[in-house]
């Protein structure tokens, strides 16, 4: 059942047909603001503009506030974890224009949080929280560089699963999902090259895509990110019976999601 | 509408093929493919072929898929009989391998949840691919894979059924793995990966419409695609 597609009904949540008039009807107000931020949004200019935008029922934007605040604290963590990583000098010099350009995406992806939680749609964009990148002392990720790789690679997968999780809870808001989309695009790219990168350093054998939700070498401690990426069924069609490809290639062919409280789960082991 | 189909060359050549398409129509984009075939070959009329119609609503959308599903399965079947693939390197031979399957499975699975709607096979066009030259083959990968995933991008605002969005969700960060994995071997320790071409300031990749899509894949394909009841 689609929440947001429940919360139809219930729109708009006023009493005198005044205040009725005042509002379009949730989907149609949110196509608008679709179409007026996709000019700018896109652009990397002020959102400042968006603030006229339709008035819209107030249950959807509270969720939709929810949704990109906790989308917010995740890129926070990623963002974080990037800038002390490339401050610590524990990257490789080789590699650290691989980082830098990360940490770009993720201090982006901060910022047009804020900016669309605070200036769009009127909410208090969550602060940052104070990360333990440590977990409780059993990780060095800004001492040792195999680690910091292990750990930027569960971030990432983490990411793709934590956005691809939330696209129904978005997908009345045209913008705000695409917007989201064009996010988690940029963080299975990140995914890939990290995955990539740690096997050609011979840290381990994964591919730039999940294989069967092996964790590889990763710590024990990393099982819940990959959990369930092992499925080869989608929309009731078993795929690997279907074409005959071995489950292994048809569990790297799908990303699975993560919900929120799964997310929450791993995210708070990083929490200090 | 047929004597579209068989408008000289010369008056629409000069004719942006874009706006062509944005007709949607399948004579008038059938129009600009069949012309492309002409090029090679002024003194013959080019066969009249059959279009394909994706439809409209949720089932168009997934036939959009499908049809760049199929364009991209075909491509990598044909990069496994090159002369590029018997000599690569076996990391290489692994992702190309990978792609390949990955690239079936999503075309079988379409073309099996779609059932009775699924538009048919589509002739594939890759004379503009030398897949005996590694450039060639990574240079077409690289646009096949960023264009699935601005092409997903996009399209996720139209579909309906929630379940088709978590699928598509599913499939378009394969796609990003592939199209990171494709541009680090053509440039590689690079930030090519997730390059500023694709990448905007606030961190979010491009979307393509319908419309740029498919006249970026019909460079690759012979049959004409009516999108015109794609949702908009």
């Amino acid at each position: 059942m689609n929440l947001l597609k429940l919360l139809d009904t219930m729109c708009p949540d006023t009493n005198s047909p005044e205040e009725k008039d005042m509002f379009f009807s949730r989907r149609e107000a949110f196509r608008q603001f679709g179409d007026l931020s996709k000019k700018v949004a896109m652009a990397a200019v002020p959102l400042g503009v968006l603030t006229a935008l339709p008035k819209v029922a107030k249950a959807d934007t509270e969720s939709l506030i929810g949704v990109l605040n906790y989308a917010l604290t995740l890129e926070h963590l990623e963002y974080r974890y990037y800038q002390t990583g490339v401050e610590s000098g524990v990257i490789e010099g080789a590699d650290l224009n691989i980082f830098t350009k990360i940490r770009d995406h993720e201090l982006a992806h901060v910022n047009f949080l804020t900016e669309v939680i605070g200036n769009v749609l009127g909410g208090m964009p969550v602060a940052e929280p104070e990360f333990d990148f440590t977990a409780g002392g059993n990780f060095s990720p800004f001492m040792d560089y195999p680690t910091f790789l292990a750990l930027a690679q569960a971030f990432e997968d983490t990411g793709v699963r934590a956005y691809k999780g939330q696209a129904g809870n978005v997908m009345e808001s045209d913008v705000v999902l695409t917007a989201a989309l064009s996010i988690h695009s940029v963080e299975a790219r990140h995914a890939s090259m990290v995955r990539r990168l740690r096997t050609k350093k011979g840290q381990d054998t994964v591919k730039g895509w999940i294989t069967n939700g092996s964790i590889g070498s990763l710590p024990a401690a990393t099982q819940a990110i990959y959990a369930g990426e092992e499925n080869v069924s989608h929309g009731g069609v078993d795929v690997t019976a279907l074409t005959g490809i071995d489950a292994a290639a048809v569990s790297e062919a799908w990303d699975e999601p993560l919900s929120k409280d799964q997310v929450l789960g791993i995210a708070s082991l990083f929490l200090a | 509408m047929k004597n579209e189909l068989i408008k000289p060359k010369g008056l629409v050549t000069n004719t942006n093929r874009r706006n062509f398409l944005k007709f949607g129509t399948m004579s008038v984009a059938g129009a600009g493919l069949l012309l492309m075939g002409c090029n090679d070959d002024d003194d013959m009329m080019p066969p009249m072929m059959e279009g394909v119609s994706l439809g409209s609503g949720d089932i168009g959308i997934l036939n959009y898929a499908y049809a760049l599903e199929q364009l991209e399965a075909a491509f990598y079947a044909t990069v496994l009989t090159g002369g590029y693939f018997a000599n690569a390197s076996a990391e290489e031979k692994t992702i190309m391998g990978d792609l390949e399957k990955h690239e079936r499975a999503h075309r079988e699975f379409f073309k099996a949840a779609l059932g009775s709607a699924a538009i048919a096979d589509l002739e594939v066009d890759f004379s503009s691919i030398d897949f005996n030259s590694r450039t060639s083959v990574l240079g077409a990968a690289k646009t096949f894979e960023d264009l699935g995933v601005a092409a997903y991008n996009g399209a996720g605002q139209f579909i309906e059924n929630v379940d088709y969005l978590v699928i598509a969700g599913k499939i378009v960060s394969v796609e990003a793995r592939h199209a990171a994995a494709i541009r680090d071997l053509i440039n590689p320790g690079s930030d090519d990966f997730a390059g500023d071409d694709l990448i905007d300031a606030n961190g979010l990749e491009r979307t393509l419409n319908f419309t740029d899509v498919l006249t970026a894949a019909s460079t690759y394909v012979k049959t004409p695609i009516d999108f015109s009841q794609l949702p908009s």
